[in-house]
């Protein structure tokens, strides 16, 4: 009877993760509020909540996808996942100001510029510190440190080994966890308070799921401008990695 | 009605995505190139057109508003299906390296935003009260 019971809740993953996110956004928002006073946003509580989850779920079944990997939470794979992430990110741009949008844009881009080019170069000279320091290797983790997509992608065209691509994907998801936990409590030092720096910021910083998630737990409606940059650094990034990045390593480094 | 909000707002991501994977296509890229950037910028302008023409009416806007409102769950579900696991399994590298790009970048973003700062770059009215609105 317990496994048709079970098989009821599993069946239905998607309403499943409705329902638990539900509940932890509930519990997180009660800390929120009488924990830190409200000082700590419930959202950001919740967002770092579900990583630990997924630090639970990754170590308790050795699989890839965090607490989606537990059959009875596969529903969250498919509730985080890129199609309705990608639907409700677009929906945020519902409330953006045409104005603002057009008077940052120039910001955007050069942010993208120096966004892609700076983590890229420091990720590699670090990874040359620890003693990789070929070209192919010193390219792949440096491409890993813009995002944990523009990793693979780069290693994957020039031939880097699988290791290589698993430590570039890792230092991808270092980068972006960290922004995601980070960005609330930093917010208000580097003036994380308006749609232009959000744009920047989006631009600066790396995927759409470390911004977005970070300035979801700063203040929702920085979103949409953050999210808007962010969605280009993946391509740019993925554009500029196999190509001019790596020819100026190969450059520098020598075959 | 609510799904025509729904649909356009399913239709703007669809074809964003499209023209993200042709500009990808074309520059020889294996990932699609700015498709959610340019569905946010192809929502923005189409609401304006129809709201401009009275094309929107409350219930249509409602089917957007909702998936724009479930924004923060859905990011919490995705946080909860990293692999934070690898990452911590990635060692030192990979934990040095990102935490360093990271320092370096938040640094950075005050920088780049001064650089066009003018008066559009003014702070959003009092957090909590406009995001208790929106979200909860």
């Amino acid at each position: 009877m317990s496994e048709r019971l079970l098989d009821v809740i599993a069946g239905n993953g998607l309403i499943t993760a409705f329902a638990a996110v539900g509940l932890l956004m509930l519990v997180c928002n009660l800390i929120s509020k009488h924990l830190t006073a409200g000082r700590i946003h419930g959202s950001a509580i919740a967002i770092a909540a579900g990583l630990l989850l997924s630090y639970i779920g990754g170590v308790s079944t050795g699989g890839e996808d965090g607490l989606a990997d537990i059959a009875l939470f596969s529903g969250l794979g498919l509730m985080g996942g890129s199609m309705l992430r990608d639907f409700a990110i677009v929906a945020t741009a519902f409330g953006v100001d045409v104005e603002e949008l057009r008077k940052a844009g120039m910001n955007g881009v050069l942010a993208l510029l120096v966004g892609i080019v700076v983590p890229f170069f420091l990720g590699g000279a670090i990874a040359y510190a620890f003693g990789y320091t070929d070209a192919v290797s010193v390219t792949t983790i440096g491409a890993g440190a813009a995002t944990y997509i523009v990793g693979p992608v780069t290693g994957t065209a020039i031939g880097a080994s699988s290791e290589l691509i698993a430590l570039s994907i890792a230092i991808g998801l270092v980068k972006s966890i960290s922004v995601m936990i980070v960005t609330p409590m930093v917010a208000r030092a580097i003036s994380l308070n308006n749609p232009s720096a959000a744009l920047v910021f989006g631009g600066m910083m790396d995927t759409t799921s470390g911004v977005a998630g970070g300035l979801a737990a700063t203040d929702a409606r920085l979103v949409p401008y953050g999210a808007m940059t962010a969605t280009f650094y993946t391509g740019f990034g993925c554009l500029l990695g196999p190509s001019v990045l790596y020819l100026i390593v190969r450059g520098v480094l020598g075959g | 009605m609510v799904i025509y909000g729904v649909a356009l707002l399913a239709a703007c991501m669809l074809v964003g995505k499209l023209i993200g994977e042709v500009i990808g296509i074309a520059i020889g890229v294996d990932s699609n190139v700015g498709g959610v950037g340019l569905a946010m910028l192809l929502l923005v302008f189409v609401v304006y057109r129809m709201q401009k023409a009275g094309w929107l009416d409350t219930t249509s806007r409602r089917g957007v508003e909702f998936w724009s409102s479930l924004y923060i769950p859905i990011v919490v579900a995705m946080a909860a299906g990293q692999n934070v696991a690898g990452a911590i399994a990635g060692g030192p590298v990979a934990l040095v390296g990102g935490l360093v790009v990271v320092a370096v970048s938040f640094a950075l973003v005050p920088v780049i935003a001064r650089l066009g700062k003018g008066k559009y770059a003014v702070p959003l009215d009092d957090l909590d009260t406009a995001r208790e609105g929106r979200h909860e």
